[in-house]
């Protein structure tokens, strides 16, 4: 075996977007965005059907 | 088109590329040349991450597909966001920290030489072949369409893009990719608002939106676990988050755009920008499809979109075939229209009883109508065998020359002809920097250190790619089962390279030469897979499987083939200094 891949050791550092203090908080955005959509388009759907 | 329109066409589209090139004539450094200005910031990469993404097919065929089966393909994207969550915190700290040019350098820095050889050798081979594809597909809809010379069309598109890209690498791509989807944006939004306001007077988007839901066009989410429905909430989700994290995580024409930039929050940020507004912008274009439907009930429709085609069959003893279909689909339109017109009234006087009979009438007519359609596509097929019987790519490009005024339609060739240069040139970009750096610069250690013929290099084989595209798209041949057969091509490689890079991250304890025999073995399986299925006919699964069973294959056999080898074996493996 070669060598292990290196840590990603950048995940504490602050994104720099106001509002978010951590890379965490813009994964959970960035899901809690996607639930949003989805739950959009399925009243969309119902909406319109 | 007339003068108006190609005098917008070329201007948007010469200008855009002699801005990249000239911009960028001075890139002579290899690091900026393959991964792009160091000043790059989140807004470029997150723009040309989905240009490189966004093929001219995506906004020719992604309205005839809301056109014709509605909006559930929106679903294809319901992975997206979640892999690229995986891709941000997993796959891109990792190719930054490592400074490596391509995805298939981490694979020999983790593993050895022989495994980057091989996840570099799949992607050449599955996105070589796709190239000459990229400009193939919407080229031979632009000439049937406007009647140009498909080898011109295709010469044309492929030297612009070579220039550019060849000229200022990966800078230029990711600099006329932010233009270009700025002319795209601009011309998709036009003809959205110019088609509601050629809807009739009164109907407005929400009238129009209730009869294409009427219609079944507006069904986005699909809860159902039936497995025989292609989009589901559930194919998108779990087959989303798999082919996107192939995609973005191992090919090299995504990783290229987002390894660059000033920090690795650059990058980030750029990914983040792809993940909040795929789904809307898909979405959207959807919908453009669906309300162009709408639109089509209230106007003439032909029975057959690409009417080139069509009119190209209509000859001798078919012609009166042809004009007898023409005119039952004309006059079951007018029924149509009429059912429309009284289900519409019912629903706006709110009358219960006589709504929802009228809309089963609707529907009816709308079946009527389809049936006819299909006849007219049984017609073309017995008429030429080859003709291309498969219509919807026509239908939004259609809309574009007969009811947009001039200006417009030169703005929205425009932005065909800038989808097709801006994903080229990410795949050029991406292939050229492969061969020189996994190829050429394996085999020729010596010349590595010498920037300025790493550069020239570097441009010789993005040309040579280049040239290879031009030449695969001009003698490719019959583009309907080319593209099929590509995508086929893809699946059968994605999953296996995947599942190395899957190992290469998260299982610690395997080694280079237990992965390489791993890959080599899950590829074989997935090759009898698609070789033996007609003989074993409950091998006949679709090919989107490919995925997933190659990249179980490859972390399964990984983790076998090392239990057996043992650490001793794998630790005095073939490794290659790179």
């Amino acid at each position: 075996m070669k060598r292990p891949p290196p840590k990603p050791a950048t995940d504490d550092e602050s994104p720099g977007v106001p509002g978010f203090r951590t890379w965490r908080g813009i994964y959970l955005f960035v899901f809690v965005f996607f639930l949003l959509v989805v739950a959009l388009l399925t009243l969309f759907s119902r909406l319109f059907a | 088109m007339n003068t108006f329109d190609w005098i917008v066409l070329l201007l948007t589209m010469i200008g855009i590329a002699a801005y990249g090139a000239w911009h960028t004539r001075h890139t002579d450094h290899l690091d900026t040349y393959l991964k792009g200005s160091r000043t790059m910031r989140w807004g470029t990469i997150g723009i040309s991450v989905m240009a490189t993404q966004a093929s001219a097919i995506t906004f020719l065929s992604i309205p005839g597909q809301g056109f014709e089966s509605g909006i559930g393909f929106v679903q294809n994207y319901f992975g997206l966001p979640l892999a690229l969550i995986i891709v941000c915190a997993v796959f891109l700290p990792i190719y930054r920290q490592l400074g490596v040019y391509t995805a298939y350098e981490f694979l020999g820095q983790r593993f050895d030489a022989k495994t980057r050889l091989l996840g570099a050798g799949l992607f050449l081979l599955q996105r070589g072949l796709a190239a000459g594809v990229t400009i193939y597909a919407p080229a031979i809809i632009l000439a049937t369409v406007l009647g140009w010379r498909l080898e011109l069309t295709i010469i044309a598109t492929g030297v612009v893009v070579i220039i550019y890209t060849v000229t200022g690498g990966s800078e230029a791509v990711s600099l006329t990719q932010k233009w270009q989807m700025g002319v795209i944006f601009g011309g998709m939004v036009t003809a959205f608002f110019i088609l509601l306001a050629r809807l009739p007077p009164g109907l407005g988007f929400g009238g129009a939106a209730h009869i294409a839901g009427a219609m079944g066009k507006l069904q986005a989410v699909d809860f159902s676990l039936n497995p025989d429905k292609r989009y589901t909430l559930w194919t998108g989700l779990f087959g989303g988050l798999f082919l996107s994290l192939s995609y973005f995580g191992t090919d090299q024409s995504q990783v290229q755009r987002y390894i660059g930039g000033a920090a690795l929050r650059e990058g980030r940020l750029g990914l983040v920008f792809n993940a909040l507004l795929k789904i809307p912008m898909q979405f959207s274009i959807l919908l453009l499809g669906a309300l162009l439907f709408v639109f089509y009930q209230f106007h003439p429709a032909p029975v057959f979109y690409n009417r080139v085609e069509w009119r190209h069959n209509a000859t001798g003893t078919n012609a009166a075939v042809f004009q007898a279909l023409d005119e039952r689909n004309a006059t079951l339109h007018l029924v149509k229209q009429e059912k429309i017109h009284t289900w519409l009234d019912a629903r706006d006087h709110g009358d219960t009883v006589a709504e929802p009979a009228a809309r089963v009438a609707m529907l009816q007519a709308e079946a009527d109508t389809e049936t006819v359609r299909k006849e007219a596509r049984a017609a073309l097929r017995a008429a030429n065998p080859l003709a291309q019987t498969k219509d919807s790519d026509y239908v939004f490009i259609g809309f574009i020359l007969d009811q947009l005024p001039h200006g417009v339609i030169g703005l929205l060739i425009a932005v065909m002809i800038a989808a097709a240069l801006g994903s080229k040139a990410g795949e050029l970009n991406a292939l050229g920097t492969t061969t020189t750096i996994d190829l050429w610069r394996h085999f020729r250690p010596l010349a590595a250190h010498d920037e300025a013929r790493n550069v020239r290099a570097a441009k010789w084989l993005t040309a040579m790619w280049g040239v290879v595209a031009i030449a695969f798209a001009l003698f490719a041949g019959f583009s309907e089962n080319l593209i099929e057969a590509i995508n086929i091509i893809g699946s059968i490689f994605y999953g296996v390279v995947l599942g190395i890079f899957l190992v290469a991250f998260f299982l610690k304890g395997v080694g280079g030469t237990a992965v390489f025999w791993a890959a080599v073995a899950a590829q074989t399986l997935i090759f009898a897979l698609f070789l033996l299925r007609h003989r074993y006919p409950g091998l006949d699964i679709s090919y989107l499987w490919y995925n997933l069973i190659g990249c179980a294959a490859c972390v399964v056999f990984s983790l076998l083939l090392q239990a057996t080898l043992g650490s001793d074996r794998t630790a005095t493996a073939t490794a290659h200094p790179l």
